[in-house]
């Protein structure tokens, strides 16, 4: 059925469906299966087999919160892993929705749309390589998925996971009981080695040289790795966050300016991105 | 069966339910949630003569049940719009209408004029009054002689039936309503956002980088429906009203109050299926009342 009706339309038609069309879905009644809760941290599992099917590490989720119109707008929330037909999220209760989403129980549902935006480029020449994935706080979120994939292909993931406290790196056991390689820091030393996560890596790269740098979390913290991965010449990928009116390009609220825009157009986050190469992003300080 | 068809006198539409300019993309957006071909018709991205870079962000701040968004018109030109998206959107079976915008009251014209040698556009939707591009929310909509002004300047021209779309931010909303139809406009718009603003009360700065923006939303809901009212009391031409509208229900009260369509706008972000629900609601509302053509029920408000 599907031939002859692709015959009618252009290349460029072909380009638009498929960019589109098949790429999302909207799982109005996702079942949650899993709930996990670590302070203001949360893991929701649920059934979507659609977007578990197709998901790439460093895309996103819109969800909504609640059934009711306040608060109106569904949240971006990364894919925090996929297994069958069930995918992951995990978030930081930082708001009103996220509050609600943490609400949530076992035998509830979700209203979802995904799986959206471009993720982390993974490429077959990063087989028996050396990659360093840095995630701060929240930003933990979809570099989880990312490892995982990282591991199946062959490459060698470590990972470098920051928070405040002992509190903000819930996720370290899960990481170690997969036997992952994880250095872990706190910024009042609660737990691992005090400080950032940005200076662990820092010193860390005198003897260890990854081949490329996955990054995830406050933009401080991000635009601390890109400046540690221009000094190394280290190729490097972040997951940029931007308040989210749709999520698949509808809007025009997300964007942000990259390095390659022109005067008239500025990129849109939930579809160039969120995840873009360091050589695109202009960083606070830079910009005039 | 019923009949969801309504005649607006210059289009026919096959059922009342549009979407806001701005808020349903250029259409293909939303293609993987919704049958175009199903709406009554969709109202595209705001189009100035030539592309447009918009505001700097942040762009949008949610507040109670509504949307502040200062997006300023970012848009790739009429060029690119017909070369690039006129020709994916022609197929459809449905009305396809596009919004409007001007800095000058000859840039509408040279915008209407473009379009008016391009295929496959039912009509146009004057956007003279989006708060976000200039002067602290400036725009012809807030006066009834800028309005007569741009409208009839447009209308000498254009091939195309015109729908003026206002602005709520006015004293008298039925002064400016007249004026477009003395200028010739074939049907109006009600209404864009309010001018709006929120605080980011820890760093005391705006929410917005351009300070204030259009609020919509089910929160302006009462507020354009109370306008829809007051203007079809007062002008001839047919009303699409806009405003909130999440729901059969919500499009029914601007049906009563007057309008012959109205719009979707910030609830396709909500619930991208949104038009095609009200739709099957509007259909369920009349067979429970037994309403044969829902054209029935337009200006139908008893006081
Ligand atoms: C692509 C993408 C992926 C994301 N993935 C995750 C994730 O996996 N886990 C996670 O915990 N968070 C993630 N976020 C951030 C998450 O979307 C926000 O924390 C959330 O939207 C806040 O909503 P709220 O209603 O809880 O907070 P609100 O009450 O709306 O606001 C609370 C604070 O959060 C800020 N905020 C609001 N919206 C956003 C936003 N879209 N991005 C960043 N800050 C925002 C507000 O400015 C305010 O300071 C992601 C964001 C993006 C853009
Ligand atoms: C993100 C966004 C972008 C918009 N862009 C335009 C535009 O380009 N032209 C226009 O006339 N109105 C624009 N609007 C206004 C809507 O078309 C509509 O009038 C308004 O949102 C009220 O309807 P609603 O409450 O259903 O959203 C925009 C609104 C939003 C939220
Ligand atoms: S969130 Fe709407 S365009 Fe990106």
């Amino acid at each position: 059925m599907l031939t002859p009706l692709l015959k009618l339309l252009r290349y460029s038609d072909i380009f638009v469906v498929a960019k589109i069309a098949i790429r999302m879905h909207k799982e109005p009644k996702a079942l949650i299966i899993l709930k996990r809760t670590w302070g203001d941290y949360c893991l929701l599992g649920f059934r979507a087999e659609r977007i578990a099917t197709e998901a790439q590490p460093g895309q996103f989720i819109m969800v909504r919160s609640g059934d009711n119109l306040h608060p109106l707008l569904r949240r971006p929330i990364s894919i925090h892993s996929v297994q069958d037909d069930t995918v992951e999220i995990f978030f930081q209760q930082a708001g009103i929705g996220t509050r609600l989403l943490g609400q949530k129980e076992k035998d509830d549902t979700l209203d979802i749309i995904g799986p959206l935006g471009k993720g982390f480029h993974l490429e077959n020449s990063l087989q028996e390589k050396s990659v360093a994935l840095i995630g701060g706080g929240r930003g933990i979120a979809p570099l989880y998925f990312l490892a995982h994939k990282l591991r199946n292909l062959g490459a060698l993931p470590r990972i470098y996971y920051g928070g405040r406290t002992i509190n903000d790196i819930p996720l370290r056991k899960k990481f170690e009981e997969e036997d992952f390689e994880i250095l872990l820091t706190t910024d009042d030393g609660s737990f691992g080695s005090k400080g950032q996560v940005t200076d662990l890596l820092h010193v860390s790269l005198q003897d260890f040289s990854p081949i490329r740098i996955f990054a995830c979390g406050p933009e401080a913290m991000m635009q601390k790795v890109s400046r540690i991965a221009r000094e190394k010449n280290i190729a490097a990928e972040f997951s940029l966050e931007a308040i989210m009116g749709c999520g698949f390009g509808a809007c025009w609220g997300c964007v942000r300016k990259l390095k390659n825009d022109t005067q008239e157009e500025w990129s849109k986050i939930c579809e160039e991105g969120p995840v873009f190469p360091g050589e695109k992003i202009i960083w606070q300080e830079e910009e005039q | 069966m019923t009949d969801l068809s309504v005649d607006l006198g210059f289009l026919r539409l096959k059922n009342p339910v549009l979407t806001a300019s701005g808020t349903f993309g250029y259409g293909v957006e939303f293609t993987p949630f919704v049958d175009l071909n199903e709406l009554g018709g969709f109202v595209v991205k705001g189009l100035y003569f030539h592309p447009r870079p918009g505001n700097p962000p942040p762009r949008l701040v949610e507040t109670a049940s509504g949307l502040i968004n200062a997006i300023g018109l970012q848009g790739i030109g009429v060029k690119r719009f017909s070369e690039e998206i006129l020709p994916r959107l022609k197929d459809y079976d449905t009305a396809l209408i596009v919004n409007v915008c001007g800095d000058e009251d000859e840039e509408y014209a040279a915008v209407t004029e473009y379009l008016d040698k391009q295929d496959g556009i039912a009509a146009y939707e004057l956007n003279i009054s989006c708060p976000n591009t200039k002067r602290d929310g400036r725009c012809p909509a807030l006066s009834p002689d800028t309005t007569h002004a741009v409208v009839s300047l447009v209308k000498k021209t254009s091939k195309r039936p015109v729908i003026t779309k206002l602005s709520p931010n006015v004293t008298d909303i039925t002064e400016i309503a007249l004026a477009a139809q003395e200028g010739g406009s074939d049907g109006l718009a009600l209404a864009n956002t309010f001018l709006a603003m929120a605080i980011d009360v820890e760093t005391r700065t705006p929410k917005l980088a351009n300070v204030f923006g259009g609020l919509s939303g089910p929160a302006i809901k009462p507020l354009t429906l109370r306008m829809v009212y007051q203007v079809a009391q007062s002008v001839q031409i047919p009303i699409v009203g806009i405003g909130g509208i999440v729901s059969g229900n919500d499009a029914l009260e601007y049906m009563i109050a007057g309008a012959s369509a109205i719009e979707v706008g910030t609830a396709n972000f909500v619930d991208p299926e949104s038009t095609k629900n009200i739709i099957r609601d509007l259909e369920a509302y009349c067979r429970k009342n037994g309403i044969q053509r829902i054209e029935q029920i337009i200006g139908t408000l008893k006081v």
